[in-house]
């Protein structure tokens, strides 16, 4: 393998309802980074179906050139027909390295295709970079649960491959009129040759629990004590109506689900009020919540980590603060007259 | 009757490892070895699948001697064969090198009694990566559906396999052919207690134990660290950052100081006037 025929950095562009996926963006602006310590192009990859328009997206985030395939055949998302595109363009083009979002169709395109090429890939990398001479590509993670960090490197395969959570990175300002080159590309494929079919997309209508989206997020950890404890963190959240959030162990102790739990394994977020209650502040934790905007953390133990990594603390009983914080919150917003009217 | 096949891994639980504050270091012993949780949920619903249209649940797994006791867990469960593949050559193997080593595996279980499904858990907990079963599908060339939530209908006579796929909002209803690999996610079944008779099992079981030597066509050059692209170059505790300021005095000083705090960003909460 010679390294010399490999450059360029590339982004899988994420296409979902007709838009480049916020994450996708939010790559073009890393790769940016990337490709202009190493001086060479980005260029962002663009599968589906009638979505040649969404290069010029792509340009105005950063992207120098867009790899175009559109065919009926792409409309939804399909390891089969999307890797087989991916792997023929990473085959032609050879980049040096491409970045994914760590997400259900960028995780599982990724796995794919790394096996195929075949080439290492690192998952759910939080911080990346590059060296300038060589090009080796700098992923690091939280690994072991979150207990440590990781540098991972690819030293004798290309192209390098990396995943990367939604959110973890930032996308650059849009350049309106920023133009690029865009290279359409076809393969062969026969939709009886595809052996998985979509038959149906559900969305599930439950925006409440949308927790990378919402502005205001209280979260609560196995401090609370168990299920009733960590009720308080259900009215605090109803009170200054934001969205409720949960540490790993509190989802895996069933009292809560899924789609609660912030960091690694989870959700990353960027509320602009971040409330961390009866959380310790395990690294796995603070990877998903470090970009918030004001993060305010209470928490009985003085040593808790949660503590190195917020804006305010209150070393306290949560049971004592946050019934006497919701009260005080409801008084002097007008709240309880909203609530006695509804009554 | 189907044959599933359920691959499965023994792992520190990393909810409980420690640092040695002094060094930066893991300390390995402080943390148990136990059955990846999400693999758990693998073999439950391979066991689910068995008792509805009937067949036989094998588990694989590759570790050293001491894995054992992760497949004595499955058989908990419900599996009905274990087989291991352990060998120095192995060790250090990233995913891409993992999968192939599991490949060669299944292509020997096959020969036994052919595959019709692959079950993975969505991910290790020491990995974090759920790279292997997207990986083993690829290498068998079989389709690899990953995040099943649900299993819908499995078809062995007409070939198919109909799952709901978990998206970030909502899931999706694939049809796919059989066989293929599933990876599925925490919330597809709960794993009950054991019963009494299962454990009495496990407890006696001796699983099937293959060394590299008993696989067939492996190019070793493919197994283990020297199989493995990615390697870890340097570990470091993560970053310690600066540290907030502590809100002072008693509980009524400090919720009248975060009420302050909140109240600065009041635009936030569209609070107040003229809400009734």
């Amino acid at each position: 393998m010679s390294f010399e025929d490999y450059r360029g950095v590339w982004v899988f562009m994420e296409v979902k309802d007709g838009q480049i996926a916020p994450v996708s963006l939010e790559l073009l602006g890393a790769g940016r980074r990337l490709a202009d310590k190493r001086g060479t192009e980005l260029a962002g990859v663009l599968i589906g179906d009638r979505i040649r328009s969404l290069a010029a997206t792509a340009f105005e985030y950063g992207a120098d050139t867009a790899y175009v395939y559109d065919d009926p055949i792409f409309r939804q998302y399909r390891t089969e027909t999307y890797m087989k595109a991916l792997l023929a363009c990473t085959q032609k083009y050879k980049p040096e390295i491409i970045l994914y979002g760590a997400t259900s169709t960028g995780k599982d395109l990724a796995s794919a295709v790394a096996t195929d090429l075949p080439t290492g890939l690192t998952a759910d990398s939080t911080i990346l970079d590059v060296e300038e001479d060589t090009g080796l590509l700098l992923a690091s993670r939280p690994a072991f649960g979150g207990n440590i960090m990781a540098t991972i490197l690819c030293k004798k395969y290309r192209p390098q491959m990396a995943t990367v959570r939604p959110k973890v990175m930032r996308a650059l300002p849009a350049e309106p009129g920023r133009r690029g080159r865009l290279v359409e590309e076809a393969i062969p494929l026969r939709e009886e040759d595809v052996r998985t079919k979509v038959l149906e997309i559900v969305r599930a209508a439950t925006r409440n629990v949308r927790i990378d989206e919402a502005d205001i997020i209280v979260a609560g950890g196995k401090g609370l004590g168990g299920p009733s404890g960590f009720q308080l963190v259900h009215q605090l959240a109803d009170a200054l109506g934001g969205a409720v959030g949960a540490s790993r162990d509190v989802v895996e102790a069933g009292w809560i689900g899924h789609h609660h739990q912030v960091g690694q394994t989870g959700v990353t977020v960027t509320p602009k009020i971040y409330i961390a209650i009866g959380i310790s502040g395990a690294i796995q934790h603070i990877v998903g919540m470090q970009n918030s905007g004001l993060i305010i953390a209470i928490n009985k133990d003085p040593n808790a980590l949660i503590f190195q990594s917020c804006h305010y603390g209150i070393v306290g009983d949560a049971f004592e603060i946050v019934p006497m914080l919701i009260e005080q919150f409801k008084n002097a917003t007008g709240k309880e007259v909203e609530h006695v009217g509804e009554i | 009757m189907l044959h599933i096949v359920a691959c499965i891994k023994q792992v520190p639980d990393t909810k409980i490892i420690k640092m040695n504050p002094k060094t930066n270091t893991m300390d390995r012993s402080s943390a148990p070895a136990i059955l990846n949780p999400y693999d758990a949920h693998a073999v439950e619903e391979a066991v689910r699948l068995k008792n509805r249209y009937g067949g036989t649940v094998s588990v694989l797994t590759m570790g050293p001697p001491p894995a054992v006791k992760a497949i004595r867990k499955c058989i908990e469960i419900g599996a009905d064969e274990g087989y291991m593949i352990s060998d120095r050559a192995f060790a250090g193997a990233d995913t891409l090198a993992t999968s192939y080593a599991l490949t060669k595996a299944l292509d020997k279980i096959s020969a036994l009694k052919p595959v019709d499904l692959i079950i993975c858990g969505k991910m290790t907990i020491d990995g974090d990566t759920g790279q292997v079963g997207p990986g083993i599908a690829r290498r068998l060339d079989i389709p690899p559906l990953t995040s099943v939530k649900k299993i819908v209908e499995i078809n062995r006579e007409q070939g198919y396999a109909v799952i709901h796929r978990k998206l970030e909002d909502g899931y999706e209803v694939i049809q796919s052919t059989l066989p293929c690999l599933f990876s599925v996610e925490k919330d597809i079944n709960e794993v009950p207690y054991s019963s009494m008779p299962n454990m009495l099992k496990a407890a006696r079981y001796q699983p099937h134990i293959w060394s590299v030597s008993d696989l067939e066509d492996v190019d070793r050059t493919q197994l283990g660290l020297k199989g493995s692209p990615t390697i870890v170059s340097s570990v470091w505790a993560p970053q310690k950052p600066q540290g907030g300021q502590l809100l002072e005095g008693g509980p009524n000083d400090q919720v009248r100081q975060l009420l302050d705090i909140l109240l600065a960003k009041k635009e936030l909460f569209g609070a107040g006037e003229g809400s009734v």
